[in-house]
């Protein structure tokens, strides 16, 4: 009573301790901290959208009026630019009148956009200080882009990394659950029941293997072995992430399905049997609908497994943050940007914050996922009384 | 010619020996009866007919069942076909977690016949075969789990009959079952007599008595008496056969 009590309360306080970092993301401007993006005075331009900074810095934008202001070119200013424009002697030794410059550069160019330091920031600063919109959710979940420390501006758009959880995932599934539905009916029907004691202790076994291991067999096989296969110029893709996960998820996979498929009763085979169906026919229209519900509760779980599996993804699938567009390049899960990431983000800023929200993402999607599982294994067992 | 005959029949679970040189004939179109206190043999016998105890591991068998003249053992035995000719009924009704009709269909279906008139029309025969029709004729597509435990009994009862076997084996059919169930099937078991073979396993006395027309009386694995029901419940031969009969043991 008690500890379950304290378990539970563990639990809450984790997940809300997830969600509050999480949550921070949405209250922070993108925009480093200390660090302030400025026009001239004369411009009407008050507000931009991260992605509109984005697009400014890389060029993509170029005039004013594409945004709504004047027509007026775009000139990109970052601090280190100063020294185009002034001498070492004009700024200083100590560069004691970079704020002065900085403001008279910003004063003198209409089309200016102009990012520095505060600490550069003249006490009678002349320009008109930027204002960026927060992050909203929406991009957040629908950026493509996973910049989280860019300059001037973080991009934090996490559906490459969703897509990519998932195309691992599912491609592990695709994998797995054949091969593992295979093995339970050998095991369950057709093996001798010596080698069901042999095989059976030998596949849960395989479950108590630590990722790393599975990570690094990835890595040092399949990984070249794809490479070769489709002679891709790098072996470490999202196929490499979906076989590794496949292996990881098969004793479970296995192990559950099998457990069910021996729960169907005996009256049932017999029963079939004895009016003349074959041993697959039996197999395949009476004790696979029989654990249906097994059998799908351990796929849901195998799929639980690879989407939230980190290291050995982290070490097989390339990790690059773009939009997977085939298993065949290197893509990056949820997991393993936030075990990649999280030890180089600075406790409590925006990237910080951003890889919580990640994992509140995964959360709620293994979260979903074992929602799914109560509810087939229930349906299941309705059924059967 | 016999329907069924079996020769000098051993049969092993591992070390165990169940049954000791069993040797049974049965005429076609009879009504076996196989009685015996737990433990004697009778139902390992009748799963031999249609080859069901071939699912257990580590057991063997010597001597010989011909069916039809035909020996069921023999290599090149067929055994789903045998079983599809030797229909059988369990202990327990145990129809598929499916509907009533797919129930009666199921063994069509797995024998390769997709003709869904034939299979209808089978289907319904059978049931009516078993004096379930009127009952269930509003609910073929519900459950089966739905009727009540003498209806599901005789379900699987049509379920065997739908495949159109020769020979009917019963594995205590009524056990599980009340009074008036156990009269419907007794009287179902009277009628079907006239077109298949049937062989029962049963411990209830009377039953044996009103149902079948030769008693095979087995005890500790070996074939004690085997005579007409009739001489076997009035005046056995064997001391052993009228203390089991008269109720002093099993």
């Amino acid at each position: 009573m008690l500890s379950s009590a304290a378990t539970s309360i563990t639990v809450v306080l984790i997940v809300f301790f997830l969600f509050i970092e999480g949550a921070g993301v949405f209250s922070k401007k993108p925009i480093e901290e200390g660090f302030l993006l400025a026009v001239h005075a004369s411009n009407p331009i008050n507000k931009l959208e991260p992605s509109q900074v984005k697009d400014i810095f890389d060029q993509k934008i170029t005039n004013w009026k594409q945004l709504g202001g004047k027509n007026e070119p775009i000139v990109l200013f970052r601090t280190e630019d100063i020294t185009e424009f002034y001498s070492e002697e004009e700024l200083g030794e100590n560069f004691e009148y970079f704020p002065a410059k900085i403001d008279e550069y910003v004063s003198k160019t209409p089309g200016v956009i102009a990012f520095f330091s505060d600490k550069y920031k003249a006490k009678d600063f002349h320009g008109k200080e930027l204002e960026i919109n927060k992050i909203k959710i929406f991009e957040f979940l629908s950026g493509e882009e996973w910049f989280p420390t860019a300059q001037p501006i973080a991009q934090m758009g996490v559906k490459a990394l969703i897509y990519g959880t998932l195309w691992v995932s599912f491609g592990a599934i695709l994998l797995a659950l054949p091969i593992g539905l295979a093995a339970a009916i050998y095991l369950s029907e057709i093996a001798k029941k010596r080698t069901r004691n042999i095989l059976k202790p030998l596949i849960e076994l395989l479950a108590g293997i630590p990722s790393v291991v599975y990570g690094f067999f990835g890595l040092v096989v399949i990984v070249p072995l794809i490479q070769s296969v489709f002679g891709l110029p790098v072996g470490e893709t999202g196929l490499a992430g979906s076989i590794v996960l496949a292996i990881m998820a098969l004793p479970t996979i296995i192990t559950i399905s099998e457990d069910a498929m021996r729960t169907t009763p005996r009256a049932m085979k017999e029963a079939s049997l004895a009016l003349g169906a074959s041993h697959w026919q039996t197999i395949y229209k009476v004790v696979i609908p029989y654990s249906a519900s097994g059998i799908t509760a351990g796929a849901i779980l195998g799929i639980g497994r690879a989407i939230g599996e980190t290291m050995a993804v982290l070490m097989v699938t390339g990790n690059a943050a773009i939009m997977p567009h085939t298993l065949l390049a290197p893509l990056r899960t949820i997991p393993a940007t936030i075990a990649a990431e999280l030890g180089e983000a600075a406790n409590g800023g925006l990237h910080y914050q951003s890889l919580f929200a990640l994992g509140c993402i995964l959360f709620l999607i293994t979260f979903c996922i074992n929602m799914l599982v109560e509810l087939v294994t229930n349906r299941g067992s309705h059924k059967k009384h | 010619m016999q329907k069924i005959e079996s020769k000098g029949i051993n049969f092993y679970y591992g070390e165990t020996q169940a049954l000791h040189n069993v040797s049974l004939s049965m005429k076609e179109n009879s009504v076996t009866a196989l009685i015996g206190p737990s433990g004697c043999g009778k139902s390992t016998y009748l799963r031999l007919l249609n080859r069901m105890n071939d699912l257990i591991d580590n057991t063997k068998m010597t001597g010989s069942i011909l069916i039809d003249g035909q020996d069921i053992y023999e290599k090149n035995t067929n055994v789903d076909d045998l079983r599809k000719n030797v229909g059988m009924v369990f202990q327990k009704p145990n129809p598929f977690p499916k509907s009533i009709f797919e129930n009666v269909a199921y063994g069509l279906k797995v024998n390769g016949i997709t003709d869904k008139k034939t299979i209808e029309e089978r289907v319904i025969t059978s049931i009516e075969q078993v004096a379930l029709w009127g009952e269930v004729k509003d609910k073929l597509k519900k459950s089966a789990f739905e009727l009540s435990g003498g209806q599901q009994q005789r379900l699987c009862i049509a379920r065997a009959l739908a495949i159109q076997p020769s020979i009917l084996l019963m594995d205590e059919p009524t056990s599980a079952l009340d009074p008036i169930s156990t009269s419907k099937i007794e009287e179902l078991i009277y009628e079907l007599k006239k077109q298949y073979t049937i062989v029962i396993v049963t411990h209830n006395m009377q039953q044996a008595g009103r149902v079948s027309d030769t008693t095979a009386f087995f005890y500790m694995g070996e074939l004690i008496e085997y005579d007409k029901t009739k001489t076997i419940f009035t005046k056995p031969s064997q001391k052993q056969t009228e203390d089991y009969i008269t109720g002093r043991f099993g």
